[in-house]
């Protein structure tokens, strides 16, 4: 039995107990958008409804009489996910239920295609919805076609000669940001503390917000069902996906997590649908990833560096915890792989830069627990 | 107190929609639909009700913000035409088929290309197939009736309403018309409460994967909705007599009672068809009028009541099925198969795209149907 692991009697992501979403769901072995659904719901609590379009979600909540969401879901048609929880939210107000969350949650293909359209206009309107796009980068549902938002080279079944897709991936992100709207994120299940920070923030804010998911696909990305999370680690070390958040239509732009890069090659390697690449076709993406990168670090504020030497003053002889985490840290790092060393340190990088842990006593313990790792020397 | 006002069609509905107090509207604009929601707007503006008014961006948008907000359990309108119409056609299923009780005002506008802004059928006939009452109108008094009407039927029965009223003809042109005081409208539309909703207290999903073993039984409910809305229509019809004075039958006749011959149509023409009954009766022609009001559900058994024993009936359409012939004849055929006392039927197609159907192509239909009939499918009305 796993046991979330806790610092001062409080488990150190905040993650609420309640499973909202339930078992018997018929997502794939790994499926990014069946952690992603169970964590978003913990967050956004069981007064929420969801609102989804033809996409996988549609078919793993369950056919009739079966819903998994635990929260009512409204099925709706393909590209109309923004304009029907426009509706929803009209409809409640008529009641005088504002409180209620309305939450579309469509694929990519109803997002950067098919829904655009609608999805556009709602942000226009600046509806009272958290809009989300589960994006596993083609049209997974219908068996792996190339979708607007498939990146470039990848290997689908409607784009299966070499070098795979001919296009970039659509700037999504750049298109919504530029609707100003209150609230932008990217995130990824595979950093939970910025993913669920992010659910938290877009959950009090009012008007359009959109959460950009990068998922995980282990049929159409051809990994293995173990490799999803690792997957989702090596999006945004290589900076094919950067965690970044944008507020008040634009005041604020932030970079949330910005670990060590990697090269995009460990990123590739690991996917099927990528295989065919030759060197050339890798040293193109990494060109294209790097002036990507440049770009966004040129207009956005990157985190602040984690600390390296000691524990924050005001942590030094107030945690009298600390010989007991470092000891446990020690004692148990040798027996930890280089995938979960690399967890841990992702991990408390991010809680460093997150905001819900923003109060000095916060701040100090993640710090302390930085230092530790790093005196620990095996992190 | 009712009070009486000069209203087009398109502000009748308005009127309707405001003392429905219809709680979600979808707007988008296309000619000549946009003085509805513009009145709407208006009506809204100066605190006549008290709407949530969501400005999408087309009218594939607007049917899918009324579906999300009905499922909420709101009373719920919006309005279109012609490419409007047949751009909503994949969510009229999905209102349809959700059982949701949606108001829609279309004005009949012929489909491009070439572009046409002028009347006829085939844009809501189109979308006959989609689980949706139609009520065709003939005056602002009517749309304005029928409106409320289509609220009322609609929540009892679960199954959306279209009130279709002729462009310009209609829609564009004033009349003076009873508009009835609030006190009298709540007596006939009560509140809405719907059967069942999205509900964080009961979550479950709405509209998810139907296997084959559960589809078609949905289905077989709408349908069976649908068989049952004629009663419901006709309970209305006789409560609204009781307050207002005014019906409108499911099929009306006009001279009908002695008439040898039957002249058939819907909507607008059906006034220019009272003049020239007139003037035959006069030549000593036993003929009257038949309007077909409710086109779905399907009235079969008033049509053959209305129909038996005639001499002749005379069936004109504003619309054609392209390679068939007027559709409103195709269907008052399907009701005559079979059936002992079905009048002979001749059936013309004429005043697409806006093209004046005056007294004129009346008489000479009649006239023609009383000379040797050729047995052709249909004849045109040029």
């Amino acid at each position: 039995m796993y046991t979330k692991p806790r610092l001062q009697g409080r488990p150190i992501w905040h993650v609420p107990d309640e499973e909202i979403y339930s078992k018997g769901h018929l997502a794939c072995p790994g499926c990014g958008v069946a952690i992603s659904a169970r964590l978003a719901l913990k967050i956004l609590g069981r007064k929420t409804i969801l609102v989804v379009p033809a996409c996988c979600f549609a078919v793993i909540d369950g056919p009739f009489p079966h819903s998994a969401a635990g929260v009512p879901l409204l099925h709706c048609a393909f590209e109309t996910a923004a304009a029907t929880a426009s509706g929803v939210r009209a409809g409640l107000a008529s009641r005088g239920d504002t409180d209620t969350r309305v939450v579309a949650w469509a694929g990519d293909g109803g997002t950067y295609d098919i829904g655009f359209q609608a999805l556009s206009a709602a942000a226009e309107r600046n509806e009272d919805i958290l809009y989300v796009c589960y994006d596993n980068e083609a049209y997974m549902n219908t068996g792996i076609q190339r979708s607007g938002a498939t990146p470039f080279s990848a290997w689908t079944t409607t784009t299966p000669a070499y070098p795979g897709k001919l296009e970039h991936k659509k700037d999504l992100g750049a298109i919504m940001i530029a609707h100003r709207i209150p609230y932008f994120a990217t995130a990824c299940v595979s950093y939970v503390d910025d993913f669920l920070g992010k659910f938290r923030k877009a959950r009090e804010i009012r008007g359009f917000r959109f959460i950009h998911l990068l998922s995980s696909c282990s049929p159409g990305w051809k990994i293995s069902e173990a490799d999803s999370i690792e997957s989702g680690f090596l999006a945004v070390r290589s900076r094919v996906f950067p965690l970044m958040e944008v507020e008040d239509g634009g005041s604020t732009r932030r970079i949330t997590v910005n670990p060590a890069p990697v090269p995009v090659r460990r990123y590739l390697e690991r996917q099927g649908r990528f295989k065919h690449l030759k060197d050339g076709d890798i040293d193109a993406i990494q060109q294209h990833v790097d002036r990507r990168w440049a770009e966004l670090a040129s207009r956005f504020d990157l985190p602040k560096p984690a600390p390296s030497h000691a524990a924050p003053a005001a942590a030094r002889g107030a945690f009298p915890g600390a010989d007991g985490l470092a000891r446990l840290l020690q004692a148990h790092a040798a027996t930890l792989s280089e995938r979960e060393r690399e967890f841990i340190r992702e991990l408390l990088s991010s809680m460093w830069n997150n905001p819900a842990y923003a109060s000095q006593s916060d701040q100090d313990l993640v710090g302390l627990a930085i230092t530790l790792s790093q005196l620990a020397g095996s992190f | 107190m009712p009070r009486r006002e000069l209203l087009t069609g398109n502000e009748a509905v308005a009127q309707a929609v405001a003392l429905a107090n219809a709680q979600v509207i979808g707007i988008y604009p296309i000619t000549p639909q946009t003085t509805i929601i513009e009145k709407i707007c208006d009506l809204a503006a100066k605190g006549a009700f008290h709407p949530r008014i969501i400005h999408v961006e087309s009218e594939h948008s607007a049917m899918a913000a009324v579906i999300g907000a009905a499922f909420t359990g709101a009373r719920t309108f919006t309005a279109t035409s012609s490419q409007g119409l047949a751009l909503m056609h994949e969510l009229l299923h999905w209102a349809g088929g959700g059982r949701l009780p949606i108001v829609l005002a279309n004005v009949n506008r012929a489909m491009a290309p070439g572009w046409s802004i002028w009347t006829d059928q085939n844009d809501s006939l189109s979308q006959r197939d989609t689980g949706w009452m139609q009520f065709y109108c003939e005056s602002a008094q009517e749309v304005l009736d029928t409106t409320l009407l289509a609220f009322r039927v609609s929540e009892r029965v679960m199954v959306p309403s279209m009130v279709v009223l002729d462009a310009f003809v209609l829609s564009h042109t004033s009349e003076p018309t009873e508009v009835p005081d609030a006190d009298t409208v709540a007596q006939f539309l009560p509140k809405y409460e719907a059967p069942y909703r999205l509900d964080v207290e009961k979550p479950c999903s709405f509209g998810a994967l139907l296997r084959p073993p559960f589809y078609q039984e949905v289905r077989a409910k709408l349908q069976e909705a649908m068989e049952g809305a004629l009663k419901e229509i006709d309970e209305a019809d006789q409560l609204w007599r009781k307050l207002t004075g005014r019906g409108w039958g499911i099929v009306s006749g006009y001279r009908h009672e002695d008439a040898d011959i039957l002249f058939v149509t819907s909507a607008t023409t059906a006034s220019t068809a009272r003049v020239v009954i007139d003037r035959l009766r006069v030549e000593g022609i036993k003929i009257g009028g038949l309007k077909v009001r409710v086109f779905r559900p399907f009235p079969f058994e008033e049509l053959r009541r209305a129909l038996a024993g005639r001499r002749l009936a005379i069936i004109f359409d504003r619309n054609l099925s392209y390679g068939h012939h007027g559709i409103f004849a195709q269907e008052i055929k399907s009701a005559l198969y079979g059936w002992r006392g079905a009048p002979p039927v001749s059936c013309y197609v004429g005043g697409l795209g806006g093209r004046d159907v005056t007294p004129e192509s009346i008489e000479g239909m009649v006239r023609r149907s009383l000379g040797e009939r050729n047995g052709e499918l249909f004849s045109w009305v040029r």
